[in-house]
């Protein structure tokens, strides 16, 4: 699928340090899936490149961070993060544009309210809103996932429809269980683990999100689809 | 069984140099809290750097040795002892099977690394020996090391120190070690007060002159809820001129973050992939074992440095471990 000349054009590439063994490229902003394909698309070029040193690539919403060795860029004249960053940019001047990230769609199953989601009753209230319509509309979209990150298997997903936003919790909760469905801002999130966490709480899901002896570990991939469908709380495990 | 563990200490885990190639599922690197101790630990028993160490935090624990084992201790200065005799850091120590080895009040410093010749037998999880203590994985079952649990690892190698081999053979003592040592502990400079060195990020413009004054001028503590994911700081006030929100993008370790209302906090080892607070800045490399030193109640302060600068101190650094490992194999077939 060839992409349009002016979004070609508009997608400029700017790289900025991140301590002396990191750099950020950065390739657009804000949370937008044009700009989150670009940055996808870059990573998976790094990946197949044959570019020294490259520890670790961190695809976010409109960012992607190289972990990179000095050491492999010490002996070209310059710094190892100016040799990098204009490898990176010729990188991309000779790249094709983005298509869409390709991706599946993955149907979470979700026991809303009650104990598995203690926020929902006053996300409602404050709305003026019955819980069921509120797990209706939270239900009814699919969300992309725009990138794993924070803790392992945490899936950022994009997309929430404006009336269910909320803010992040005052005080974060000292443990969130694994599988959370939650909300902040115009994100919705899924915890992979027990961490601590902030986000409002709307359920779970018995699901098991990231498993370390799994290949991949991780449930979710950056483009996936998550449709979330409602079960009751005697479908939980 | 090689080591059995009597009592486990306030932290005890098995750490590397970290898990390399797996932040984009949002698994962050991990390792030693201390990299340059735990390579030095390491080196002078033999070990490649991707054998992980025990990394011990403040108080230690107690070992029983069921055989005898070529080990190095490197880092904070935690007192340990053999049978009653103090075991000295820095250089490669015979232990004989049946000694304990405890450790007591912590004399400077934060986590001491334990490096056993031959590794500890812990499979790898996605590739590393380190233990993920937020997901339970890696290291030594996924946990810090508990009284009863047994680490299992090998004989002294007979190609390693063969005269203190031989002189260990002799003499009936617990623990004998070699009078020379790596004397890295004024390199990491977690003997005085940390000056530690920050690359200003993209966010510091945004702090205004006073704060960044305060910021470079006055020192900060190491609060008491400071852990492996990083160091909460209390000090001065600081908050930014134009407030900004932007959305989550990757970290570092030795990212210096400043969240709305609160203290700045330094990330480190088990720190998140990705983060949405303003980024004030990244630590030096060369730094990073001195934070990691620090200990809760701490004070520090910060000074910039460029980012030429960082990267040149840090191969610097590099070309020295590489040197010192030259130095440390040959001294090895003595």
């Amino acid at each position: 699928m060839a992409p349009a000349p002016a979004s070609r054009a508009a997608a400029s590439l700017r790289v900025e340090p991140l301590g002396d063994e990191a750099l950020l490229v950065v390739l657009g902003e804000g949370i937008d899936g044009a700009v989150n394909d670009r940055v996808h698309h870059f990573a998976g070029l790094l990946q197949g490149s044959a570019l020294p040193g490259l520890r670790d690539l961190v695809p976010a919403y409109a960012t992607l961070a190289v972990h990179y060795d000095p050491a492999a860029w010490a002996d070209f004249g310059q710094t190892p993060y100016a040799a990098l960053a204009a490898a990176l940019e010729r990188i991309w001047r000779t790249a094709g544009g983005a298509a869409p990230l390709p991706g599946r769609v993955v149907e979470i199953p979700v026991c809303y309210g009650g104990q598995y989601g203690p926020d929902l009753g006053e996300m409602a209230l404050h709305r003026g809103m019955a819980e069921a319509d509120l797990i209706a509309r939270h239900a009814a979209d699919a969300y992309r996932v725009f990138m794993l990150g924070f803790a392992p298997g945490f899936a950022y997903l994009g997309g929430l429809a404006p009336g269910l936003a909320a803010p992040r919790r005052a005080t974060p909760r000292a443990r969130v269980p694994a599988g959370s469905v939650a909300i902040a801002g115009l994100q919705t999130g899924i915890y992979a683990l027990e961490t601590p966490g902030g986000w409002q709480i709307i359920g779970r899901t018995p699901l098991r999100l990231f498993d370390p002896s799994l290949d991949p570990p991780c449930l979710l991939r950056p483009g996936d689809r998550v449709q979330f469908r409602p079960i009751p709380e005697s479908a939980f495990p | 069984m090689s080591i059995r563990v009597q009592s486990p200490g306030l932290l005890t885990t098995l750490q590397d140099l970290g898990r390399h190639g797996h932040e984009h599922l949002g698994v962050g690197p991990g390792g030693a809290m201390d990299p340059v101790s735990h390579r030095l630990a390491s080196l002078l028993v033999g070990n490649p750097p991707e054998l992980p160490s025990l990394e011990i935090t403040l108080s230690g624990p107690v070992l029983d040795f069921a055989e005898d084992a070529l080990i190095a201790l490197a880092g904070a200065d935690l007192a340990p002892e053999a049978d009653g005799l103090p075991v000295p850091l820095w250089r490669p120590v015979l232990v004989r099977a049946g000694t304990r080895l405890r450790f007591g009040k912590a004399l400077d410093g934060c986590r001491c690394y334990l490096a056993v010749a031959g590794g500890f037998n812990v499979p790898p999880v996605l590739g590393s020996a380190g233990t993920c203590l937020a997901a339970g994985f890696g290291g030594f079952h996924g946990r810090a090391l508990r009284a009863g649990d047994c680490l299992e690892s090998g004989p002294p190698p007979p190609d390693r120190y063969p005269g203190l081999q031989r002189r260990f053979q002799r003499e009936p003592r617990a623990v004998l070690s070699l009078g020379w040592f790596v004397p890295w502990f004024q390199e990491l400079e977690f003997r005085r007060p940390a000056g530690l060195r920050l690359i200003p990020g993209p966010h510091w413009p945004l702090l205004g002159p006073a704060a960044r004054e305060r910021l470079l001028g006055e020192p900060f503590r190491v609060a008491s809820d400071s852990d492996r994911m990083g160091l909460r700081l209390r000090g001065p006030s600081l908050a930014l001129d134009h407030p900004v929100e932007p959305v989550s993008a990757g970290v570092a370790t030795g990212t210096l973050q400043l969240p709305p209302g609160g203290g700045p906090i330094l990330l480190m080892a088990d720190r998140q992939t990705t983060g949405g607070y303003p980024r004030l800045g990244e630590l030096a490399t060369v730094d990073l074992p001195s934070a990691g030193q620090l200990r809760p109640g701490e004070a520090l302060r910060f000074r910039t440095v460029t980012l030429e600068q960082a990267q040149e101190l840090n191969l610097a650094r590099a070309a020295r471990l590489r040197d010192l490992a030259v130095v440390v194999a040959e001294r090895m077939l003595r």
